[in-house]
């Protein structure tokens, strides 16, 4: 029986080995141990979609996560986003079209909108709108976040 | 909302989870997806002394082919089951129903055991599991056993699992021809769980209703298997509306439980018109 | 000397262009500083017991078990703040009558809600904190609770504040005209309802956060604030833990959402502040989600039994209606539980000529969460009142509700004039937004493929709004009555040696773009690169004594104190680059970075040369010359009390009649806010409002139980708007400046909010009311639909 584990995780390419409370939650690991503050809690019970980050190739809610759940799994977090292709698409096509306005939900929301398109999704409003209705934004409306991934699902990364 | 303080086990094989589990002394909970569990313990409302992970469980995470039967492993992730061949080839009605479930996050780490083992009377799976008569394998560290899955969910949370045992896997029986299946759920917003909802199933190979399964959830406090419903739209035309009719009427005289924002009668009327656009819909 | 006025005849460089906002770059990189980000050496953190029920004495406290736990470092009662936090009040003088009772961050002898703040537990982390409270054995003696408003003032409802003869904290009459003499006419129609508005909440997607650091040695107290009024959060801080204004420092980096839900007193941040000093170490408090329901204030919550008269060919004639708003047992503090009620009865009819009013608000106690001003305070009960009662009005003479409006909509050539409530109203347009929406959505197109599609048994139906929004507040609004809430804000802008400035305001950023607003002013008026431009806001330390940013205000009076400190920055400059060009200031201007020739542009001298002049080597300046380059101005609305903006909005909509489930199909808001700085910006911001005012009208409510327990405390049961459900919303723009400042730009951040759930209401009942039902309480849940159409004639 154990309350505490040695855990090694890769976290934006980086390895990290440290020792943790087994009931620490993966957002708060990566928050209070990792000092990767990008990544942000909205509810502690997977609804808000706040926590929403890159886990293996797909998003999970890491308020959902026990921070000994990610031993030996790579994660990449907003502060993490690659500054090219389609991640830099993305994040230029949010500030233009004004796709955030506290950035609170952003990184979660970055996190649902980069799975919309790398895994083929079109250029569709609705169903662009269905797939980030797990994200929670009070600020935009929604309105402008599904004109940014819509831009960038048309249009493609420019050259 | 940080969770009590616990231990937490991470076994091997399936024998050293049942193995932790026999115990009498301690409150011991498994951890399958997390997705539900997870939020409890935030809560505070499910404090365990011991969390056993299952996530290391590998026999638990395959979907195969045995006999007459799919044996979905209980570890199994609701988007492994969306891009299983085999799902997709026997059961179109889970992978038509699986994009209702929650959003794609929860998805990628729930799973159907853990869903299963919840058994919240809003949820999708349990009742596609009862209109596809499912069984549900439990084991526990000195035997194994299975029950129709109409007899596995008893209440709200409360299913026939002991504490010492583990839903190991469900079994689905393979048609030849994948059943036909009508699904309608009312929710106010994408992903939420429902308000009402309504599952019918009908043998694939025949071109009217035969072998019909009609089940509610979200209406009461476990699903909601209709016999007199299914008894009307037996041998009938898919498009005889007397009989359809019939087999919404037989919704009334059931006892439907109130949410915080529904009450009983918005229930039964939702159930109502759930089963009409489920059976409309159906993909005869 | 001063040089040439800046000149809004042609097109800005930012001014008026939809500006991508600087602060968007680290905020997309995850580079936010929000409270939670930020790490103290030696940080404790915060957890609070609070209660379980709605009234109750405190017999006993018992922490023993606590205090045992390995890393539980403090736990403090109710009892250890008093002679430490000085008790307040929720009452401003100039809404006469409001009384409430002295309160302590923690309950002292009797709670009086359910998530009153009872103990404070600090330890090394949350966690501990959180298993410490669990530990405490809480001993109370119930009370009877009032929990129903519409009880509250009858004779054997328990009273809450025994030094009350009653649990009214405020009443407030108007009557205008005689509405008695129009009821009496025979050749009058008159429609009456009955409003149910469903209490809500704000749920900001980051939940309050506090960091409070008291350092003994300098008795400096520091503030770490998720919230909108540091300089008021200074004062009252300053005021409760009796120490000097200027030792307190509040900063407000990143906030993760406002809505006026982070600019109230709460009892668990005094507590923090008031912890933090006692032990002289830095303490941690986040609101989970969880308390947060429990805790953030709610709002709107009023019962309204309203009716309007018109005459047969569409003249409005009287409105009256009773209003009455549960609050919590407290009026908060400093803003009062009180403005929302006023603002209903100041704005209720105010886009329209109404002859004769007559309304009465009481604003009751309850054993029930507190509840105070969240997003455009008043407006949506307000607008959804007057024109719900306008469009069965309409329909009772069988007259279109659009033709209704235009024969009651004041003129747009007759201002400046007066509400019949006593608003000054000036540069309004209500009948040229109502144009222009009408031609936006296409009406009698969308009208006439309701009626066919209601033949095939789809039901549509559109719903109005007409409104009028406060914004650019003057001190009438709080500092007449003795809030300590300025009204007035300023900019000190500071030109630097490499020919960069710096601005710093007293208005502050949430997300809706203040700053960038604020640097578009800035570099337009002065004459730089907006990448020349930094901006400081949220510190009481660096910026100008003002208000924040609440009620609409940062860019009209936070911007308009950034154009005079600008131009008065440019003066100080062309002053100087006269002497050194020897020509005469208003020969010159500033534009790129450079002095320029004002009238053939030709650069004379870079801003970075002159700065280094003046710097470091002011011997090549006359020695009777004492140059700066640094420029501080203020700005307050003194004209009126408020600076009314106007709207016209419209709701399509789509309703299951089996299901009671409603969608919206489309949405339209044209919007007058004066001078657009930045379009994209208000667009957004209606938007955004748009869909919170669509929360309130379809989702939200917090739900209690006939004890006062609350029933919704996740985002499983509370609902808030997401994404599929949302419409694309239309803005369209009309821009008549108001003449109370230079820039001319009025508020925009509320209208969205205001206006929408009148729109959805009245577009749900345009559906209802051919099938001989109405239904007028919001939230329009499925449930209630059904209830209601089950009366229905299909």
């Amino acid at each position: 029986m154990v309350d505490t584990k040695t855990i090694t995780v890769t976290v934006n390419g980086e390895e990290y080995t440290s020792t943790v409370n087994v009931r620490k939650n993966l957002i708060d690991y990566l928050r209070e141990d990792l000092g990767l503050t990008g990544s942000h809690v909205g509810c502690e019970h997977g609804v808000c979609g706040a926590c929403t980050l890159d886990m293996n190739g797909q998003t999970v809610r890491s308020c959902l996560m026990l921070a000994v759940q990610a031993d030996g799994t790579e994660i990449t977090t907003i502060e993490g986003l690659p500054s090219e292709g389609v991640a830099e698409e993305l994040k230029k096509s949010f500030a233009k079209n004004n796709a955030l306005q506290c950035g609170y939900c952003t990184p979660g929301m970055l996190s649902s909108a980069l799975e919309y398109l790398n895994n083929g999704g079109k250029a569709n409003k609705e169903e662009i709108r269905r797939h980030i209705s797990g994200n929670y934004c009070r600020c935009t409306g929604y309105q402008s976040i599904v004109e940014a991934i819509y831009d960038v699902a048309e249009n493609g990364v420019s050259k | 909302m940080k969770s009590s303080a616990f231990q937490y086990e991470l076994p091997e094989d399936l024998s050293s989870a049942l193995k932790l589990l026999n115990s009498e002394d301690l409150d011991i909970l498994p951890l399958a997806g997390g997705q539900s569990l997870m939020p409890m313990m935030n809560f505070r409302v499910a404090q365990p002394d011991i969390l056993i992970d299952l996530n290391k469980i590998d026999s638990l995470k395959n979907i195969i082919i045995e006999g007459n039967y799919v044996r979905i492993g209980s570890m199994v992730r609701y988007y492994e089951l969306e891009q299983s061949e085999i799902i997709q080839k026997h059961f179109p009605l889970i992978v038509h129903v699986i994009p209702y479930i929650a959003h794609s996050a929860i998805r990628n780490r729930g799973t159907l055991g853990g869903s299963v083992s919840l058994a919240d009377p809003a949820a999708e799976m349990p009742s596609i599991l009862i209109a596809l008569n499912a069984s549900i394998e439990l084991s526990s560290l000195n035997s194994t056993r299975s029950v129709n899955a109409e007899d596995f969910f008893k209440g709200i949370f409360e299913t026939d699992r002991k504490s010492n045992e583990l839903v190991t896997s469900i079994n689905i029986p393979i048609s030849s021809t994948p059943k036909k299946f009508g699904f309608y759920e009312v929710t106010r917003r994408h992903g939420d769980y429902a308000i009402a909802g309504s599952v019918v199933t009908s043998d694939g190979g025949q071109d009217n209703f035969h072998d019909t399964r009609v089940v509610l959830f979200a209406v009461s406090t476990k699903p909601m298997r209709l016999p007199k419903s299914e008894a009307a739209l037996n041998g009938q035309n898919f498009n005889n509306q007397d009989s359809i009719s019939e087999a919404i009427d037989a919704v009334s005289g059931n006892s439907f439980e109130r949410d915080l924002h529904n009450d009983e009668i918005t229930k039964e009327t939702l159930a109502k018109v759930s089963l009409k656009r489920a059976i409309g819909g159906l993909n005869g | 000397m001063t040089g040439p006025k800046f000149s809004f005849d042609k097109p800005g460089k930012y001014i008026g262009q939809p500006t991508e906002r600087p602060d968007t770059r680290r905020l997309l990189k995850g580079r936010g500083k929000f409270v939670d980000d930020i790490q103290l050496p030696r940080m404790l953190h915060a957890a609070f017991l609070r209660s379980p029920v709605a009234h109750a004495k405190i017999k006993s406290i018992d922490t023993n078990a606590a205090e045992k736990i390995k890393g539980v470092v403090k736990i403090l009662k109710g009892t250890d703040f008093v002679g430490v936090v000085e008790p307040y009040v929720g009452v401003l003088s100039h809404l006469a009558g409001l009384r409430s009772a002295p309160q302590m961050p923690l309950a002292v002898d009797t709670v009086r809600w359910q998530g009153e703040p009872v103990v404070m537990v600090i330890a090394s982390s949350r966690a501990i904190a959180e298993d410490a409270a669990s530990e405490i054995i809480l001993d109370l003696e119930d009370l009877p609770a009032a929990t129903n408003a519409e009880k509250a003032l009858d004779k054997d409802e328990p009273i809450i504040h025994s030094e009350f003869d009653s649990n009214l904290a405020w009443e407030r009459t108007v009557d205008v005209g005689n509405v008695d003499e129009v009821y009496a006419r025979d050749d009058v129609v008159t429609v009456e309802k009955q409003f149910l508005f469903g209490r809500h909440t704000g749920v900001t997607l980051e939940a309050r956060a506090t960091i409070a650091n008291y350092d003994p040695s300098e008795n400096q107290l520091d503030i770490y604030y998720s919230g909108q009024a540091p300089h008021m959060m200074q004062f009252i801080y300053a005021k409760h833990l009796d120490m000097p204004e200027e030792n307190v420092r509040v900063t407000a980096h990143d906030v993760g959402g406002a809505f006026g839900i982070k600019v109230h007193t709460y009892g668990d941040e005094i507590a923090t502040a008031a912890a933090a000093k006692l032990m002289e170490r830095p303490i941690k408090f986040l609101a989970d989600r969880y308390e947060s329901f429990m805790s953030d204030i709610h709002a709107r919550d009023h019962v309204i039994n309203g009716k309007m008269t018109v005459s047969k060919d569409g003249k409005i004639l009287a409105l009256e209606y009773d209003d009455l708003t549960g609050i919590g047992p407290f009026s908060m503090y400093p803003r009062t539980s009180a403005i929302e009620a006023n603002q209903v009865l100041n704005l209720t009819g105010g886009p329209y000529t109404i002859p004769n009013y007559r309304a009465n608000a009481k604003v009751v106690f309850q054993n029930k969460n507190m509840m105070c001003q969240y997003r455009a305070v008043g407006h949506p009960i307000a607008m959804a009142l007057c024109d719900g009662l306008l469009e069965e009005a309409a329909a009772a003479i069988d007259m279109d509700s659009v033709e209704l409006r235009k024969r009651n909509l004041i003129p747009d050539d007759t201002y400046p004039t007066t509400s019949t409530t006593g608003m000054k109203l000036d540069d309004l347009s209500h009948q040229k937004a109502l144009s222009k929406l009408i031609e936006m959505m296409d009406y009698e197109k969308l009208k006439k493929e309701n009626a066919d599609l209601k033949k095939q048994g789809v039901y549509r139906g559109i719903g109005f709004c007409s409104m009028i929004e406060v914004t650019n507040p003057s001190p009438m609004f709080y500092g007449i009555g003795g809030a300590p809430i300025a009204s007035q804000d300023g900019a000190t802008i500071r030109l630097d040696a490499g020919g960069g400035i710096h601005v710093a305001s007293s208005v502050t950023e949430q997300g809706q773009g203040t700053n960038a607003v604020l640097a578009q002013v800035a570099a337009d008026v002065f004459g730089v690169d907006m990448d020349r431009v930094q901006v400081t806001t949220g510190d009481t330390k660096t910026t100008p004594y003002g208000g924040g940013t609440w009620a609409s205000r940062g860019a009209g009076i936070g911007g308009e104190a950034v154009y005079l400190a600008a131009e008065a920055l440019k003066d100080q400059v062309l002053d100087v680059a006269g002497v050194m060009l020897q020509s005469k200031p208003e020969d010159l201007n500033i534009d790129n970075g450079n002095v320029v020739d004002h009238v053939s542009k030709e650069k004379r001298m870079s801003l970075a040369d002159l700065a280094r002049t003046v710097y470091y080597r002011g011997n090549e300046l006359p020695s009777d010359m004492s140059p700066e380059l640094i420029a501080t101005r203020h700005f307050r609305v003194t004209d009126t009390p408020f600076v009314f903006t106007n709207g016209a909005m419209a709701a399509h909509v789509e309703l299951d009649i089996e299901t009671g489930i409603v969608k919206i199909l489309n949405f339209w808001a044209v919007e007058d806010c004066g001078r657009v700085i930045n379009p994209m910006l208000v667009d957004e911001q209606i938007r955004g409002g748009v869909v919170q005012g669509i929360g309130h009208a379809l989702y939200e409510e917090c739900l209690y139980s006939d004890d006062g327990q609350l029933l919704n405390t996740t985002l499983a049961d509370y609902l808030v708007p997401m994404a599929t459900e949302m419409p694309e919303i239309h803005v369209g723009h009309i821009e008549t400046p108001t003449k109370t400042s230079v820039l001319g730009a009025k508020g925009a951040g509320e209208a969205g909010t205001g206006g929408a759930p009148a729109c959805i209401i009245n577009a749900v009942n345009d559906i209802l009311r051919p099938l001989g039902v109405t239904n007028y309480q919001i939230p329009m849940t499925p449930n209630r639909l059904l209830d209601t159409l089950r009366s229905a004639k299909i």
